[in-house]
């Protein structure tokens, strides 16, 4: 079947862009409904970026619901098996958009990686995730964080659950006054980790003496092999966070240039595997193609 | 050298504000002409300055108009951007208070009537101490609630409490301080490092020599 590229618009070249990317790298195509039963949803609210979600009931009665999240449904299919789990998908998901009261349907290309996940799979979906922002945009960025040795120095702090998620907002603002404000001890390594800013080669050497000093040795190790190789459009810095409750390890935000927020986002997600009884460990990233639709169109 | 687009809040605390930023090195003559002009450039030093809406700082440095911009943190409270706070400016201070009528009583046998703009942050406040409340939500004149029965309580920024004490009301309650914030673009942190890091250094150098 022969026909001219020039049909397709600039979002649509990048989703097959993408998806060429990801299945030449190994991962299969995922394909899925459009609809999922709203019980998958009901309890894991917190893991969604926005918690409202579309529902309808099917003809048999049962409550479904217009996927807002494509994680969730291939955790919830994934079976166990020797062999990792390479999956990339191209999907809508129907959530409300921040600052709007209406839904939206929004588009995201993404890989999921499951199964016994190594250093080496990160190190792969790390570079996965610097290649697809490099291919919708010459000036990106990929910053990247460790979840593990972020809480190990918040835990130098407190251990109440409520005051480390209200810590890792204050983190993810940078806001280094309101942490000296509101915990004004044991806040040293968090603030020294809050400085750190910098491309790999550089950030690594600052990071290894504070994860030695908050016994996080191993989760900087596990950081140190996950951004092996990857230096140019690397910034290491802890300002990028997430949900505890469902992610841990290594997490990272994709940006580019003149978009003002991340395209890019993804990480461990082992927590939510364990939540889901699955018996495996897991890495993702999705990137946001309709934040993207303005730059590319224009 | 890219040019650093700062969003500053129309009115008495954007002119402190450009104070501290022209002493700190970055000046721009021409926002202090008399005129009706909404965007000021200094090539030379780099930046941009623009008055905005004092609401809606937040709003133009989240969507990236702005990298950097000057918000009070009760708008960022109220609307959680998401965003870096990098500097408290310890300028524009004042208090977001639960205030009621003099003598007032909590009746815990009903829901609290809460009138206020800031509705996030009352509703967060009260959730935080499990109490259960009937927002109302008002674009101003707050104070006048309580006195004509709309409502038990006000939250409300309070600055020196002369307004309250003119209409008979009092603070009960102080949620939070408040004062102007340095904020700045995720994006534009990542590009603009150098440039936003030195405006912070410079800015923090100043407060500290004026303390």
């Amino acid at each position: 079947m022969d026909f001219d590229i020039n049909v397709l618009t600039n979002t649509e070249k990048v989703i097959y862009a993408l998806r060429s990317l990801y299945i030449n790298n190994g991962y299969d195509l995922y394909k899925m409904s459009k609809f999922e039963e709203y019980d998958l949803y009901s309890n894991k609210k917190d893991f969604l970026v926005s918690d409202q979600v579309i529902t309808f009931t099917d003809t048999n009665g049962k409550l479904m619901a217009l996927k807002p999240d494509v994680t969730l449904s291939i955790v919830k299919n994934y079976k166990e098996s020797d062999k990792l789990s390479k999956l990339c998908y191209d999907e809508s998901v129907y959530r409300v958009a921040k600052g709007s009261n209406s839904f939206k349907e929004m588009l995201q290309n993404g890989v999921e990686c499951i199964g016994d996940v190594k250093n080496e799979n990160i190190n792969e979906v790390l570079t996965l995730a610097l290649k697809s922002l490099e291919l919708v945009s010459d000036s990106s960025l990929l910053t990247v964080s460790s979840l593990d040795i972020l809480v190990a120095c918040m835990k130098k702090i407190t251990d109440v659950r409520s005051e480390i998620n209200e810590l890792i907002t204050l983190v993810s603002e940078k806001n280094v006054h309101g942490i000296k404000a509101k915990y004004p001890e044991g806040n040293e390594a968090l603030l020294d980790l809050l400085k750190i800013s910098a491309s790999p080669s550089v950030a690594l050497t600052m990071i290894e003496p504070i994860a030695k000093r908050v016994g996080a040795y191993e989760a900087f190790l596990n950081l140190k092999e996950a951004v092996a190789g990857l230096n140019d459009n690397v910034v290491i810095d802890f300002s990028v966070s997430a949900d505890i409750s469902y992610y841990n390890g290594i997490i990272f935000k994709g940006y580019v240039e003149g978009v003002p927020s991340a395209v890019l986002s993804g990480g461990q997600y082992d927590k939510l595997m364990k939540k889901m009884h699955k018996r495996a460990t897991s890495i993702g990233f999705a990137v946001y193609l309709d934040l993207l639709d303005f730059m590319l169109e224009n | 050298m890219k040019m650093l687009n700062v969003a500053l809040p129309k009115g008495r605390l954007g002119e402190k504000v450009y104070a501290k930023f022209e002493a700190s090195g970055y000046p721009c003559p021409s926002i202090k002409e008399n005129n009706r002009k909404l965007i000021f450039e200094n090539e030379e030093v780099g930046v941009r300055y623009f008055w905005v809406k004092p609401s809606d700082v937040a709003v133009y440095v989240e969507r990236g108009a702005a990298d950097v911009g000057v918000a009070g943190k009760d708008i960022l409270l109220e609307y959680e951007p998401d965003i870096y706070e990098l500097l408290d400016l310890d300028t524009g201070k004042c208090r977001m208070c639960v205030a009621a009528k003099k003598g007032y009583v909590d009746n815990p046998k009903r829901p609290l009537r809460v009138a206020t703009k800031f509705t996030n942050i009352a509703k967060s406040y009260y959730s935080s101490i499990g109490r259960d409340i009937d927002i109302i939500h008002l674009n101003g004149s707050i104070e006048i609630a309580p006195i004509l029965g709309l409502s038990d309580v006000i939250v409300d920024i309070v600055e020196t409490g002369t307004t309250l004490k003119e209409n008979d009301l009092e603070v009960i309650q102080e949620i939070v301080p408040l004062s102007a914030r340095f904020i700045v673009n995720k994006t534009s942190y990542g590009f603009k490092k150098e440039q936003i890091d030195k405006l912070v250094n410079n800015l923090a150098k100043l407060m500290e020599e004026e303390k």
